[in-house]
């Protein structure tokens, strides 16, 4: 007599199923298979009675309404002529683009006023205070902190999206939503540390942010869900520049640059918090 | 011309049909009926109530997008779900990715380590040990949730929290009913193996500090 595996007795347990019929008679006649079903079920009763009591916190009565608070902004009406057809989609994720724009633009007007602060300092600052060496030092590894931090976040964004599965046969749209978001996000800090970068006079860092950006605007311009093909475009377009190799080395030098630049890390951190 | 309003009782199909029509506040019908239940899915998927809000906003501002393409004989529940189950999954893949590039694998062996069942608080303690042993449970029964992928770890969740069916689970997953049946196998397997010592040691030690 053939004995029933594991995966047999879970599915009896577990599934619905035409096998069930036929499993359930074979625990009747066979002692041994009803003995590991009894095993299993102890087992598996214990171990769903422990699972359950990781219980999911009660996210509140309210909790509806506040859904629909957080996203009604986002939702533009489909009756709207401009909004109907085949557009529809595009113009509803352009709202939302909108407001996500302006959610970045606030974090990256505020990243950029930690740069821009220490920037204008400078010349209020030279005239009051002779020694100027450790405030500039203290300038230079606040954009370098700034744009390490967002050399890294960009790199992160493109190897995901490098890596992202296609689904075999091709037919099924990816999802790249996310990435998409993110290089909106991106590129509006980009525009900002290379046009910093460029005031300071850091060609190196402003010529690989004017690349970044280019391939950033490509992925912020792509539809939300794209074919194989479409994905593989990019990822060749991403790796044509080889932009990833660049960032890599760049982040790498802005890091050294950064230990290599002698400030007081306390000043700096206060100065960022008063920002 | 009168203000036309969606009452809460009105069904799904009416609110969706309304949406369409244009009545963009008709869907805050469905948002408020539905939300708390793709809450409580997504927060088993992803284990914590930031991260779950978040699957809930973007369940609800997807399916806002693709209502043209909602059929008006499905079931706008199980819709977003199917919706909030697959963002959670796509999210979550993401920040493993992620993570796993930011640690070192010595240091997820010293986690792992750090973990392990065999670290358990005896039982038969006092209560302050007794509550760090609960603590520790709680840290094993998450441990144990995510030694799954996410497709077993959303096939478990819907099957048996959720009690869904397997094809509604094979819809989620893209996959047939048999991989489902699969996926929840090996779900419930690695479970299995994973928590049944561990339940066994500590009801043979609540027996024991009940005795004495």
């Amino acid at each position: 007599m053939t004995h029933l595996s594991e995966e047999e007795l879970i599915a009896f347990r577990e599934c619905e199923g035409r096998e069930n019929a036929a499993i359930a008679e074979h625990l009747q006649e066979c002692a041994q298979c009803r003995a590991e079903f009894t095993q299993l079920d102890t087992e598996l009763t214990a171990v769903f009675a422990a699972l359950d009591t990781l219980a999911v916190p009660d996210p509140g009565r309210e909790y509806g309404q506040r859904v629909w608070q957080q996203i009604a902004s986002q939702l533009q009406s489909k009756s709207q002529p401009s909004l109907q057809g085949a557009h529809g989609d595009e113009q509803v994720k352009w709202w939302r683009t909108f407001f996500v724009a302006r959610r970045v633009a606030a974090f990256a007007g505020l990243s950029a006023l930690v740069v821009m602060a220490f920037l204008a300092g400078r010349g209020v600052k030279d005239h009051r205070v002779p020694d100027t060496s450790n405030a500039a030092n203290l300038r230079e590894k606040v954009l370098l902190l700034a744009v390490g931090e967002h050399l890294g976040r960009s790199e992160m964004m493109l190897t995901e999206l490098s890596n992202t599965e296609t689904k075999k046969g091709g037919a099924k749209l990816i999802d790249i939503f996310a990435e998409q978001k993110r290089a909106e996000d991106l590129l509006t800090e980009n525009r900002l540390y290379r046009e910093t970068a460029l005031e300071q006079g850091d060609a190196r860092i402003a010529n690989v942010l004017d690349e970044l950006e280019r391939v950033l605007l490509d992925v912020a311009h792509s539809p939300g869900e794209v074919t194989g093909g479409q994905l593989q475009g990019i990822r060749e377009r991403i790796d044509a520049g080889g932009i990833l190799f660049k960032l890599r080395v760049v982040g790498a030098d802005v890091e050294e640059r950064q230990r290599a630049t002698p400030t007081d890390s306390a000043n700096l951190h206060n100065d960022r918090k008063k920002v | 011309m009168t203000e036309r309003t969606v009452s809460p009782r009105e069904g799904d199909a009416e609110a969706i049909e309304l949406t369409l029509g244009g009545d963009r506040d008709a869907y805050r019908v469905l948002v408020e009926r539905h939300s708390a239940s793709v809450f409580r899915l997504a927060f088993r998927l992803t284990g914590n109530r930031h991260d779950a809000e978040e699957v809930v906003q973007e369940a609800f501002l997807r399916a806002y997008q693709k209502l043209e393409q909602f059929e008006a004989r499905a079931n706008f529940g199980t819709w977003v779900y199917r919706i909030a189950a697959n963002y959670a999954i796509d999210r979550t893949r993401k920040k493993r990715i992620e993570e796993a590039r930011r640690k070192e694998p010595s240091m997820r062996e010293a986690e792992s380590a750090e973990n392990s069942a065999m670290n358990l608080v005896p039982d038969k303690q006092p209560s302050p040990e007794r509550l760090a042993q609960n603590v520790e449970l709680r840290k094993q029964l998450e441990l144990a949730l995510n030694t799954l992928t996410q497709a077993e770890r959303t096939a478990f969740v819907m099957r048996h929290w959720e009690g869904c069916g397997i094809e509604e689970i094979a819809v989620t997953l893209n996959s047939n009913t048999s991989a489902a049946k699969n996926t929840v196998f090996r779900a419930v397997k690695k479970l299995r193996n994973f928590l049944a010592p561990l339940v066994s040691q500590m009801a043979g030690a609540r027996a024991m500090g009940t005795e004495s």
